[in-house]
C-alpha cells in the first residue's frame, strides 16, 4: 500500500490519495494515468495488472488498488 | 428511411403503438421484428451482413462461456487434488481455448467491416503507387447501414463475455435484438450489453412520464437536426464546394460546420435516446455538453462518449498493459530520460487508438490525419500540463471565470479547426484553407453582404441565431441546474406540454424543408 501511495503521489503531488475514494468516478486520475500507474506497479512490484481488471472498482481508491495487487500477487 | 423522413415518422408511430399494444411478454419480439423491418426497408441486402455478425458473435460467446463453466466445474471438483501450479496450468490452458474463440469472432467480424469499408481505400492507394490515383475505378461494394456501430457493439459484447464481465445471452433472438435495436442502428450510441440488456428485454407498462420525457427528447432532437443542422448545411456545402471561398469564408465554414455537426449528431442521438425512453428502455448517453470542455482531453470525455470508452476499454488498455508493452516500458525507463521513459507506453497506445479512431470515421486520409492531429494536440497538452500548472499558480488564474471562459473558447476553436479535415475531406485542401484563413482574413466580408450569397437568407440567419441561443441557453441551464425536462415537469405538466408543442410547431414551420423535401442524411450514419 505504501509503495502504491508513493507512485500515485509522484504522479499527482497535489492530491490526497489517502482520503480519496472515487479516483475514477471523480476523474482525479484518467486513462493515461492508469496506464502509467500499471507500468510503475509492474516495474516496482513485479505485479502485472491485466486489462480485464481495469475497472473503476479496482482503481477508485488506494485501498482497492492495493487489494487488487495483493490478489494478483497471490495468484 | 432516415429519422427525419416522413416514412420513418409513420414507422415510429406504429412501432410505439404496437410496443404497448402487444402482450408485455412479447414486447422484445415485437421490437426485434420492427428492427428487422427497419433494416430491410433500408436495403434488404444489408440483412446478410447483420445476420452473419449476429450468428458468429452469438455462437462464439456461447462457446467462450461454456469453457468458463467447464473450468469452474473442473476446479471445484478437483480442488483438493490440484496443486497451485497444476491449477494455474489448467487455467492457462482454458484461457488459451477461450482466447482462440474470441480471436476467431473478432477477426471474422473485423474482416467483414474492413472488406466492406476499406477495400476501395486500400486498392486506391495501391493503384496510386503504380499509376495516377485519379484513374482508379472503385469496386462496387455494399456498405451496410451502421456496420461500424453494430460491429463494435457486438465485439464489445464478446470481449465482455471473455473477460467475465457479461454473461452470454443464450437466447439467439434476444441477442439479435441487442445487435439490431433500430433506434441506435444508424448512428449509435455503441451500447454495452450490461447497460442496455436489462431494460431492452424487460416488460414495460405504459408510463406517462417516461413516454412524455421520450417525446420531448425526440422533439428536441428533431429541432436541432431539421431547424438548425439541415439549414446550415446549405452554407457549409457552398463554402466547402468552391475554391473561391477562402479567407473569412473558411473561418465561417469552420464554425458553421462545427455547429452543424453538433446539432446533427447530438440531435440524432436525442431522437435515438428519446425513442428508447418512450419505450422505457435506457440507452447510454453519448454526450455531456462537449463544448463546455476546458481542454481537448476533456472534450473527448464528453463527445461521442460510447465510442471513446469503447476504444479505451478494448484497444487502449489491452495494448498498454500487454507483455511486450510492459517490457518496452521497463526498457525505456532504464535507457531514456525519466520523464519520457515512463510515458513511452502511453505515447504508443494513444497513437494506435487515435489512428484507429481516424480510420473508424472513414476510409480516407483526411480522417487519418484528423485522428493523428487530435493525438498530437492531446499529447502536447499532456506534456505541457506541469507548465500550465506553474502558470496558473503564478498568476492565480485557476478557477477564475474569465480564464475558464477563455479555456472553453480555446477548445471550441481548436476542435473546430481540427474538424476542418473532416469538413474539407482533403488533407492538402484543408491545410491550404487553414493558411488562407490566416492570410486572407478580412472583416469586410461580414459587412459587405458576401455572407448573404452562400445559400442563406436574412431569415435563415435569424433562425440560426435564435436556434444557437436556444441550444446554448438549454446547455447552460443543464450545466447549472441539471435536467431541463425535470425542471419543466416539476413546474407543471402544462408548462412541459406547452414547450413540447412549441418545439413541434417550430420544427414543422421553421424546419429546412424545400420543394420535394428530402432531408439530408445524418453525418454520422456514413461512419
Amino acid at each position: 500500500m505504501e509503495e502504491i501511495l508513493e507512485i500515485l503521489q509522484e504522479m499527482h503531488p497535489d492530491v490526497d490519495f489517502e482520503k480519496e475514494q472515487h479516483l475514477i468516478d471523480d476523474r482525479i486520475i484518467d486513462s493515461l494515468d492508469i496506464v502509467t500507474l500499471i507500468s510503475e506497479i509492474d516495474d516496482r512490484l513485479d505485479v502485472t495488472i491485466p486489462a480485464e481488471e481495469i475497472i473503476p472498482e479496482n482503481f477508485n481508491s488506494v485501498k482497492a488498488l492495493s487489494e487488487l495487487v495483493r490478489r494478483l500477487d497471490e495468484e | 428511411m432516415i429519422f427525419t423522413s416522413f416514412p420513418f415518422v409513420c414507422f415510429l408511430v406504429c412501432a410505439l403503438l404496437g410496443y404497448y399494444i402487444v402482450p408485455k411478454k412479447i414486447q422484445w419480439c415485437f421490437l426485434l421484428t420492427a428492427s428487422y423491418v427497419f433494416y430491410t426497408i433500408a436495403d434488404p441486402r444489408f440483412l446478410i451482413f447483420i445476420l452473419t455478425t449476429t450468428v458468429t458473435v452469438w455462437f462464439t460467446s456461447i462457446k467462450i462461456e461454456k469453457i468458463n463453466i467447464e473450468q469452474k466445474a473442473y476446479i471445484k471438483e478437483h480442488k483438493a487434488e490440484l496443486s497451485k501450479a497444476e491449477k494455474q496450468a489448467y487455467k492457462d490452458k482454458m484461457k488459451s481455448r477461450r482466447w482462440k474463440w474470441l480471436l476467431l469472432g473478432l477477426l471474422f467480424n473485423m474482416g467483414i467491416l474492413s472488406v466492406t469499408k476499406y477495400t476501395n481505400f486500400v486498392l486506391k492507394n495501391i493503384h496510386g503507387i503504380f499509376s495516377d490515383a485519379s484513374s482508379f475505378k472503385p469496386v462496387n461494394l455494399i456498405i451496410p447501414l451502421g456496420i461500424s456501430f453494430y460491429t463494435f457493439q457486438s465485439l464489445g459484447y464478446i470481449i465482455d463475455v471473455y473477460r467475465g464481465k457479461s454473461e452470454a445471452q443464450h437466447n439467439f433472438f434476444k441477442f439479435a435484438l441487442f445487435v439490431s435495436f433500430f433506434p441506435q442502428l444508424a448512428q449509435g450510441p455503441i451500447s454495452r450489453y450490461g447497460d442496455l440488456a436489462p431494460t431492452l428485454f424487460a416488460e414495460h407498462r405504459f408510463e406517462h412520464k417516461n413516454f412524455s420525457y421520450g417525446l420531448m427528447r425526440i422533439m428536441w432532437g428533431y429541432f436541432k437536426k431539421v431547424v438548425i443542422a439541415d439549414r446550415i448545411i446549405t452554407a457549409v456545402t457552398t463554402l466547402v464546394g468552391g475554391s473561391e471561398y477562402t479567407g473569412t469564408y473558411v473561418f465561417c465554414a469552420m464554425f458553421f460546420y462545427a455547429f452543424e455537426l453538433y446539432c446533427d449528431f447530438t440531435g440524432g442521438i436525442d431522437i435515438t435516446i428519446g425513442i428508447a425512453e418512450a419505450m422505457g428502455i435506457k440507452v447510454t448517453e453519448n454526450f455531456n455538453l462537449p463544448y463546455f470542455s476546458k481542454n481537448i482531453k476533456e472534450y473527448w470525455n464528453r463527445w461521442h462518449i460510447t465510442m471513446g470508452s469503447w476504444f479505451t476499454d478494448y484497444i487502449f488498455y489491452p495494448i498498454s498493459v500487454c507483455g511486450p508493452m510492459l517490457k518496452l516500458s521497463k526498457w525505456s525507463r532504464k535507457h531514456l530520460p525519466a520523464g519520457i521513459g515512463k510515458r513511452v507506453t502511453v505515447y504508443f497506445s494513444c497513437f494506435v487508438v487515435w489512428l484507429a479512431t481516424g480510420i473508424w470515421h472513414g476510409a480516407a486520409w483526411n480522417f487519418i490525419v484528423w485522428g493523428l492531429t487530435n493525438y498530437v494536440v492531446i499529447m502536447v497538452s499532456q506534456e505541457l500540463e506541469p507548465l500550465y500548472a506553474k502558470f496558473h499558480n503564478r498568476f492565480g488564474f485557476k478557477g477564475k471565470a474569465p480564464y475558464e471562459f477563455f479555456q472553453i473558447m480555446r477548445t471550441v476553436f481548436l476542435m473546430s479547426a481540427i474538424r476542418m479535415f473532416d469538413c474539407y475531406r482533403n488533407v492538402g485542401l484543408t491545410f491550404k484553407m487553414m493558411w488562407s484563413m490566416i492570410t486572407d482574413f478580412s472583416f469586410s466580408a461580414f459587412t459587405d453582404g458576401s455572407l448573404m450569397k452562400i445559400g442563406l437568407t436574412a431569415s435563415d440567419y435569424m433562425i440560426l441565431l435564435v436556434g444557437f441561443a436556444v441550444v446554448l441557453g438549454v446547455s447552460i441551464i443543464k450545466l447549472k441546474k441539471g435536467s431541463v425536462r425535470d425542471g419543466l415537469y416539476a413546474r407543471s405538466s402544462l408548462c412541459f406540454y406547452n414547450v413540447m408543442a412549441v418545439l413541434l410547431v417550430v420544427t414543422l414551420v421553421y424546419g429546412a424543408y424545400g420543394v420535394g423535401y428530402d432531408s439530408s442524411q445524418f453525418i454520422y450514419t456514413q461512419f
